[in-house]
């Protein structure tokens, strides 16, 4: 009588924890086990970085996870306000400093936008394979990094070594290996010195053979496998549901990528390229698109440095950049996923508001819902496979 | 053994006593220290495509030294939450551990601490105390890290413990005896298909009891893909995450010295042990023995850390399920194989 | 500044009045050319009645402001009925001046120059779409399918900015709600715990609104403003010093 007459619609995810409690306190009167606390970091190897995840554990198995960030949150959407447009550049290169020169790119494009100014061929040219050898240096790192979470200490050397190669064409170029602040509205600091574009052509073989190499020492590995596979699955639904972005959602099957879906003045167009998707959503899922990845991205910079216009690499724009009033929001395939900027300008020197949506953000937060139920050495392997930067979480 | 014959003198038993502690505690630093320097330092770093140490000492090898002299300066730190006592008797355990397991192997005709017989079983009787300490250290921390880390250790090493005895069963079986001397004539005499010239090392009559005796060793000794109770990208250290200084030196030389020790057990039980062949016993075979059988530790060792450097690591249930579901089968139908060819041979 | 809400008879003139200096030109001729988005208006419009106040198509990309009682409702049509799969973000604007951060104009290079908003002291000026209050709360919802965004607004009340919660519709708004309660002091009804994300438990203040002071700013102006005046080339006084040395 009281249940029909219930007022208040029936929680199911509330009553359904409620009877899964019940039901193991049950079991636990003749098995008292106490839960033990378990502070994953702020200091701790795996979490490269300063991310601090509160585990609760019974034995081995999660029963409770809460990750807290804010370790490294250094206020650059309050920074952004009182800086101009050309200074914030120096700032958004160290959101995601794997992906360095990834993240300039919505933000120029962003503010180009509301100027009406847009960069010459040879620039937007230029950006995008700065963009994909950003993705590189900041993927491979994963891919060797992520065996190193697992225990598998040579890859990640490997990783570091295939890595300068790019890593130092970026510096011939911009002058930074890890903050080029090589991007301006309008165009592009520099041209490329002599040679360069040859020695980019050596780097992404390079790259190719890494990736060869890695899937033969890491991925095919029997227990790297039974390490990822099945572990840390995330149905499409819920990746969704939590913003999940970039590799990590295409790996759950969804296949969406904004290098192709979106139209930007970037040369992605022009280039031919296969986004890859994988259906399982586990942890292996991920490694396997992150690892295609890399290959695209070493396909997209060849066919670019091959069909490389010439020209000017910067367009007309005023010394002081004034940004007209309006509002936009850019977004782009970044390394880590999709990262964008609302940018809110009142037609002064710098942003008026300047909202940075950054793809670890999301990415992190469904780890509560993720790591429930998992064992210890899970927590770190999805850890590793949902790949997040601390700079890119905490802005 | 109260004398050292090879030297025809007599000593007194209080002097052989000295002479063989003395050569043990010799032993141990000096051959954990070149598996450090040979395998940690440059084994793993040429793998990596790096140089690895190179300053110190040619080719960096006095890194080691420095390395040794660093730990002995470092502070001995106390969590304010360890308990005192536990926590600073644990490193000794494991490093007596170790210390007694040499005390069994066979490095020649006469260059034996105490050759019981019951060798075998000894060795792998006191290479499990180990986890007496880990444990202790796990617990007495105070740290949940190491608590977790000893834990899993203890739970590893008890599972492993099976194999690695099964494995050595069947040796035991086909030599007919458990002292390590007896293992070692055992092969010496033996023959491969009648041709007796060389002897006959188990690894051929036993291989798969060779490859269990391997992979329970590298889990015995918490190397990668075993390395769980350390797992330093989960546990930070396991159980040593608290210690510092030269306890953590005691846990490391411990963690080398019970390879070396590992791979001389396994050199002696399947690849022949110090045996030469053609070489009658007597001073020549005192000399030779060390060095053949260093030999053979080194390519025993190579072969673990090779493993160590390459793989990843399991998760705790997937290692026990190893154990129980492949390791411990196959060594009792090894052992059983090996049972009915003898009585049938 | 601080009038409080009154969504029916306000809206009119304030929406003509943002289109008109925002993008003038603009918010008549795309909407026809857009067919997609203008589904989702036509959508939202028909789902939410009173509460959509108004929505503007700029540069490709689609703004719409709701009334914030309307605001769960209309997170969860452009969610169940207009295909919005992915959660992108939400956040949270404070539309007061920027605050002049030292004892001179730093942030006016010719203070002589009328368009500057902040010169005229105080006066709010709300962007795409228009906005009545000082606080605005926005989210950006994205079909993966379809391609489409779709960028929603609300205003919210100046002294008790209240809005309903949304992490019931999306799971991943937790932690931008708890973001945006911390940097704005939104508050979020129906959140299942706002607490502190990126700050300190005991910190006070909501530093991203505009009034939050920036100490360091105010007792010595950000040095690159200060640089950007004497730019050759641009700047009299540059060029007067470079001559005459």
């Amino acid at each position: 009588m009281s249940l029909t007459a219930h007022p208040a619609p029936v929680d199911w995810q509330k009553a359904s924890y409620v009877a899964a409690q019940a039901a193991d306190s049950r079991i636990n009167v003749e098995l008292e086990t106490e839960g033990m606390v378990l502070n994953i970091g702020p200091q701790h190897p795996a979490t490269h970085g300063t991310l601090r995840i509160v585990v609760r554990l019974d034995g081995e198995e999660v029963v409770w996870a809460e990750p807290v960030c804010g370790y490294m949150h250094r206020g650059y959407e309050k920074l952004t306000e009182v800086r101009t447009y050309p200074q914030v550049t120096t700032l958004i290169n160290r959101i995601d400093w794997l992906g360095h020169f990834a993240n300039e790119v919505p933000f120029i494009l962003g503010a180009e936008q509301l100027m009406e100014v847009e960069a010459p061929p040879r620039a937007q040219w230029i950006r995008t394979i700065f963009f994909e050898m950003a993705r590189i240096a900041n993927i491979t790192l994963f891919l060797g990094d992520m065996g190193v979470q697992l225990g598998a200490l040579t890859p990640v050397f490997y990783a570091f070594r295939d890595r300068e190669y790019v890593l130092n064409l970026m510096e011939a170029a911009t002058g930074g290996r890890f903050h080029p602040n090589y991007d301006r509205i309008g165009g592009l600091k520099e041209d490329l010195p002599r040679g360069w574009v040859d020695e980019c052509h050596g780097a992404m073989r390079k790259v190719r053979d890494f990736c060869d190499q890695l899937e033969d020492l890491l991925m095919g590995n029997e227990i790297f496998q039974t390490r990822t596979r099945g572990i840390g699955v995330i149905p499409a639904s819920v990746g969704l549901d939590y913003g999940l972005s970039g590799a990590n959602i295409r790996a759950s099957g969804v296949d969406w990528d904004l290098r192709r879906d979106e139209e930007s003045p970037l040369a992605w167009k022009e280039v031919d390229f296969k986004v890859w998707t994988h259906p399982d959503g586990d942890s292996f899922a991920r490694y396997w698109v992150r690892l295609q990845e890399v290959r695209e991205a070493a396909s997209i910079v060849q066919q670019l440095l091959d069909g490389l216009p010439s020209g000017p690499i910067m367009s007309k724009v005023p010394k002081i950049i004034k940004v007209p009033a309006g509002e936009v929001w850019h977004h782009t395939e970044n390394p880590l996923g999709e990262m964008g900027y609302y940018i809110v300008s009142q037609g002064g020197l710098g942003p008026f508001r300047c909202k940075i949506r950054s793809a670890s953000f999301n990415n992190v937060s469904i780890l509560p819902w993720l790591l429930k139920g998992v064992y210890v050495p899970d927590v770190i392997t999805i850890l590793a496979s949902l790949y997040f930067i601390l700079g890119d979480i905490d802005r | 053994m109260t004398a050292l014959p090879l030297l025809a003198i007599e000593l007194a038993w209080w002097q052989a006593t000295a002479i063989k502690v003395g050569a043990v505690l010799t032993v141990i630093p000096i051959g954990s220290l070149i598996l450090v320097y040979v395998f940690l330092f440059k084994m793993m770093s040429h793998m990596q495509s790096r140089l690895g140490p190179m300053e110190a000492g040619p080719h960096g090898s006095l890194q080691v030294l420095a390395e040794a002299g660093k730990f002995l300066q470092k502070e001995d730190i106390f969590p304010a939450r360890a308990d005192r006592a536990v926590f600073a008797m644990a490193p000794v355990v494991v490093i007596v551990s170790t210390f007694i397991l040499y005390a069994v192997i066979p490095a020649g005709p006469d260059l034996i601490v105490e050759d019981l017989d019951v060798g075998i079983f000894f060795a792998l009787a006191v290479s499990s105390v180990s986890v007496i300490g880990i444990l202790m250290a796990g617990w007495s921390s105070g740290s949940k890290y190491s608590l977790l880390g000893a834990l899993r250790a203890t739970g590893q090493l008890i599972a492993y413990e099976l194999p690695l005895v099964l494995a050595v069963v069947g040796v035991v079986i086909q030599a007919g005896t458990l002292s390590l001397q007896g293992i070692v004539a055992a092969q010496a005499e033996g023959e491969i298909f009648g041709f007796g010239l060389i002897g006959n090392p188990f690894i051929f009559t036993q291989f798969v009891g060779f490859v269990i005796f391997l992979v329970a060793a590298q889990a015995e000794l918490t190397q990668t893909p075993f390395d769980m109770p350390i797992a330093e990208s989960e546990l930070v250290a396991g159980y040593m995450t608290e210690y510092s200084g030269f306890r953590f030196l005691f846990f490391f030389i411990a963690e080398f010295g019970t390879a070396f020790a590992l791979a001389g057990i396994a050199s002696t039980l399947f690849l022949g042990g110090w045996y030469v062949p053609f070489l009658p016993d007597g001073l020549l075979a005192n000399l030779a023995g060390p060095a053949v059988l260093g030999v053979k530790i080194m390519f025993v060792a190579f072969l673990i850390f090779w493993m160590r450097f390459t793989f990843p690591r399991f998760r705790e249930d997937q290692l026990q399920a190893l154990a129980w579901k492949f390791l411990i089968p196959l060594s009792l139908a090894n052992i059983a194989v090996t049972a009915v060819l003898k009585v049938v041979m | 500044m601080s009038s409080p809400e009154t969504p029916s008879s306000q809206e009119a003139p304030e929406e003509a009045a943002a289109s008109e200096e925002s993008a003038p030109e603009e918010a008549a001729a795309p909407e026809q050319a857009d067919p997609a988005r203008q589904a989702l208006i036509d959508g939202l419009r028909s789902k939410l009645g009173d509460g959509f106040i108004a929505s503007e198509i700029v540069g490709g990309d689609l703004w719409v402001r709701v009334d914030v009682s309307a605001w769960r409702t209309a997170v969860e049509t452009a969610k169940t009925e207009l295909g919005m799969d992915y959660f992108c973000f939400l956040s949270g604007i404070d539309w007061l001046p920027n605050p002049s951060l030292s004892g001179r104009e730093v942030w006016d290079p010719n203070p002589n120059e009328a368009s500057e908003p902040v010169a005229e002291g105080g006066q709010m000026q709300t962007g795409i779409a228009g906005g009545d209050t000082r606080f605005q709360v926005f989210a950006r919802l994205y079909s993966t399918r379809a391609h489409v965004g779709i960028t929603l607004k609300a205003d919210l009340d100046d002294e008790n900015p209240t809005v309903p919660s949304i992490t019931s519709v999306y799971r991943g708004a937790d932690w931008h709600e708890r973001e945006a309660w911390e940097m704005y002091g939104f508050n979020f009804e129906g959140h299942p715990g706002l607490r502190h994300i990126y700050l300190p438990g005991e910190f006070e203040g909501h530093p991203l609104r505009k009034d939050f002071p920036m100490l360091a700013r105010e007792v010595k102006p950000w040095p690159g403003l200060v640089d950007k005046e004497q730019i050759p080339g641009e700047d009299e006084p540059a060029e007067e010093e470079a001559a005459s040395s």
